[in-house]
């Protein structure tokens, strides 16, 4: 694999297109692409790029742009997009059609700021504001990271135990339009990576159905209920998709989550995407220390990997979650998240707002959130940063 | 389990089949039936169906009542979807069409920005608005397809405003093909569709299509309704090609406007301006007369 430094981007571009290009002997593949700051470099590069058998249609709007590729999809070929903030808040309607449809769209999102104000920087509001569609979610900390999991993205998302749209979630600016060296793959690699893509409830002439009309309510339960099952079957389907993944490409791309130090953690910082990485420094930092401090890079937020949260955190006794995002009334989404997963544990689980909005997530206030949760007696109220700092 | 319906096989080469939930008189089936009379059982379309009576037709899971494939898109998205489904069928070098069957809420109203953007990338596309001058599905709202002068349950003392012209926004965009279709002038219909099917690129098709339950007539009525729309001029027969060259198939033939007011209680004496809608229909007519003088179909159109 030749390595090139690429921004997110382009790299995110790319590996679409191959995702894309590799469906050329069964279906094609088809997408809907609308621009929107910080994913626009995205839909640029498919735009640009000629696919043997696929077509990528500029349409007017995001709500669009995953009409064509719920309709790409329902027609058999390999689907996918990208957005951004308001495109994704623009688009939701369809997105939750997309997975109670069960297709298996990818989207890369890019994570930036929900507006007004308008703010084009990261913030996870954006792709969290969807926590609740039948889309399975990850937060990605690298350039490389990105291509890897889009790549199994698909992989997941097209396993018939699981027919669910994905969603890649990176950092916008940080990531999006930064570059890093990345080992992009060869068209020979994702074509041996992925297999065709079959969508087994297609439309088609010889067993005409109608999909996604009228159902009563046992009958949407049942639907439901198919879909948390299939939820649940992610993180078996995930292990084989890491497995291909490294007799494919020679490497081992990061799980669901990742736990540093938390064997003999008393404290356990959590954290996703780039925070994770700035995380990761102080945590080596406090320990150089001799501060018994563990991190988790959280990576799979849809489903949400409650039983290996559970076994992360082992025996510590304070939790802090980095959140950048808000839920207005009650506070970050992963703190949210982390407080039930850990419910009936005699431990503190206290949640940081931090960055909101795209501010820079500092070593320096995360050592100041260490300091706070080492010194706290009881989990309060979610802790602003601007209050704090 | 996925949101999926399947029909017998025996049915299955029938655009809609008989058991489905339509209202007596309801102008979309007689759409329907004339659409597979144009196309023949052996070129049934695959539909994208947006939200509109024409998905509760379907029925619940797991029956349909139609017998080809369908998708039920969400309400503004039936051109998106039918978009990624004709691209696919055109890379897979399928033969059969894409059908986009909508209402006039998923056409004039909330369906216009992925009406417009289809039809400027001219997708491959027989797109036809059934269009019964009302939110029908939730009980008879106005729509701006609704006319002047009617009542609905947001309009109670009648409609203030004029239909919006959704030919001339069709043909402003330069389809290849529009054309109003008339369920009471069946030779019409069927040349017209088989003319859309011939036809490459985007196609729009305006189905004026009586809905007794919210024009409030009579279910027998309803061919005699049209007929009468034509007649009095309310609803002009014709054809746009590329947006630059007009055919009108039917004139006016002096039938007053009220014989079509009469037969629905949708008018009221209190809520029409007759001389008002009068002279929107003369306005019609005199701009529809001077585009087909000025810019004439061809004998090839």
């Amino acid at each position: 694999m030749p390595r090139a430094m690429l921004t997110g981007n382009y790299a995110a571009g790319k590996t679409l297109a191959l995702a894309g290009e590799a469906n050329r002997n069964a279906r094609g593949c088809v997408s809907g692409a609308y621009p929107i700051t910080p994913q626009t470099e995205i839909i640029e590069v498919l735009r640009a790029h000629e696919f043997v058998k696929g077509r990528v249609v500029p349409v007017e709007s995001e709500h669009s742009a995953m009409g064509v590729c719920i309709g790409g999809s329902l027609g058999g070929a390999r689907s996918f997009t990208a957005s951004s903030s308001n495109g994704l808040a623009y688009m939701n309607e369809n997105v939750f059609a997309a997975g109670y449809y069960r297709l298996p769209i990818v989207m890369v999102a890019v994570n930036r700021t929900l507006g007004p104000p308008w703010n084009i920087w990261v913030d996870q509001g954006d792709s969290l504001s969807l926590r609740d569609a039948p889309w399975i979610q990850f937060y990605v900390e690298s350039h490389q990271e990105v291509v890897d999991t889009i790549l199994m993205a698909f992989r997941v998302a097209e396993d018939e135990r699981v027919l669910l749209p994905v969603m890649v979630a990176m950092d916008g600016f940080v990531v999006s339009h930064t570059l890093m060296g990345v080992e992009l793959p060869e068209q020979e690699q994702v074509d041996r990576y992925l297999p065709a893509c079959h969508v087994p409830h297609r439309l088609r002439f010889d067993h005409p159905a109608t999909v996604g009309g009228l159902a009563w309510p046992r009958e949407t339960e049942r639907h439901r209920k198919d879909i948390q099952e299939s939820m649940e079957r992610v993180p078996a389907v995930l292990t084989e998709a890491l497995d291909a993944f490294e007799q494919v490409f020679g490497r081992r791309p990061k799980g669901p989550l990742t736990a540093e130090h938390t064997e003999d953690a008393e404290v356990v910082l959590v954290a996703c995407n780039t925070m994770a990485r700035t995380l990761r420094n102080v945590v080596r930092e406090r320990r150089e220390r001799g501060e018994k401090i563990g991190m988790i890079a959280h990576k799979l937020f849809r489903p949400f990997p409650r039983e290996l949260v559970r076994q992360a955190i082992g025996s510590a006794r304070k939790v802090g979650v980095l959140d950048r995002n808000h839920s207005p009334g009650s506070g970050g989404i992963f703190w949210q998240e982390y407080a039930t997963s850990l419910q009936g544990r005699d431990l503190l689980v206290q949640d940081y707002l931090v960055g909101l909005g795209g501010g820079d997530v500092t070593p320096q206030y995360i050592h100041e959130v260490i300091d706070d949760l080492l010194a706290r007696k009881h989990a309060g109220e979610p802790v602003w940063e601007e209050v704090t700092a | 389990m996925t949101t999926t319906a399947t029909v017998p096989e025996d049915y299955c080469n029938h655009l809609l089949r008989a058991g489905n939930t339509n209202c007596a008189g309801c102008g979309m089936s007689l759409g329907l039936q004339l659409i597979e009379q144009a196309v023949g059982k052996d070129d049934l379309p695959m539909l994208v169906i947006p939200a509109c009576c024409g998905i509760v037709t379907a029925g619940a899971f797991p029956t349909s009542a139609y017998g080809v494939p369908v998708a039920a898109s969400t309400f503004a998205s039936a051109p998106a979807v039918g978009t990624g489904l004709t691209t696919v069928a055109q890379l897979n070098g399928e033969k059969h069409f894409t059908m986009c069957w909508c209402g006039d809420g998923g056409t004039y109203d909330i369906g216009m920005a992925t009406l417009s953007a289809a039809a400027e990338r001219n997708e491959d596309l027989i797109y036809v608005c059934y269009d019964n001058e009302i939110y029908g599905n939730t009980g008879g709202q106005r729509s701006s397809a609704t006319p002047e002068g009617v009542r609905t349950t947001t309009t109670p003392f009648g409609k203030t405003e004029r239909k919006k012209d959704i030919m001339g926004i069709m043909a402003a965009h330069r389809v290849p093909y529009a054309a109003t279709l008339s369920v009471a002038h069946r030779e019409d219909f069927i040349r017209k569709f088989r003319k859309a099917r011939s036809t490459r690129g985007f196609r729009f098709l305006l189905i004026l299509s009586p809905c007794p339950t919210g024009w409030k007539s009579e279910p027998a009525q309803s061919v005699d309704l049209i007929q009468l729309a034509v007649r009095s001029g309310l609803f002009p027969l014709y054809e746009v090609f590329e947006g630059q060259r007009y055919r009108i198939n039917a004139e006016p033939d002096g039938t007053p406007i009220e014989r079509y007011m009469e037969l629905q209680r949708r008018y009221s004496s209190k809520s029409v301006n007759l001389e008002h809608i009068k002279a929107g229909i003369e306005a019609q007519w005199h701009q529809l007369h001077g585009l087909a003088a000025a810019f004439p179909a061809r004998e090839d159109d």
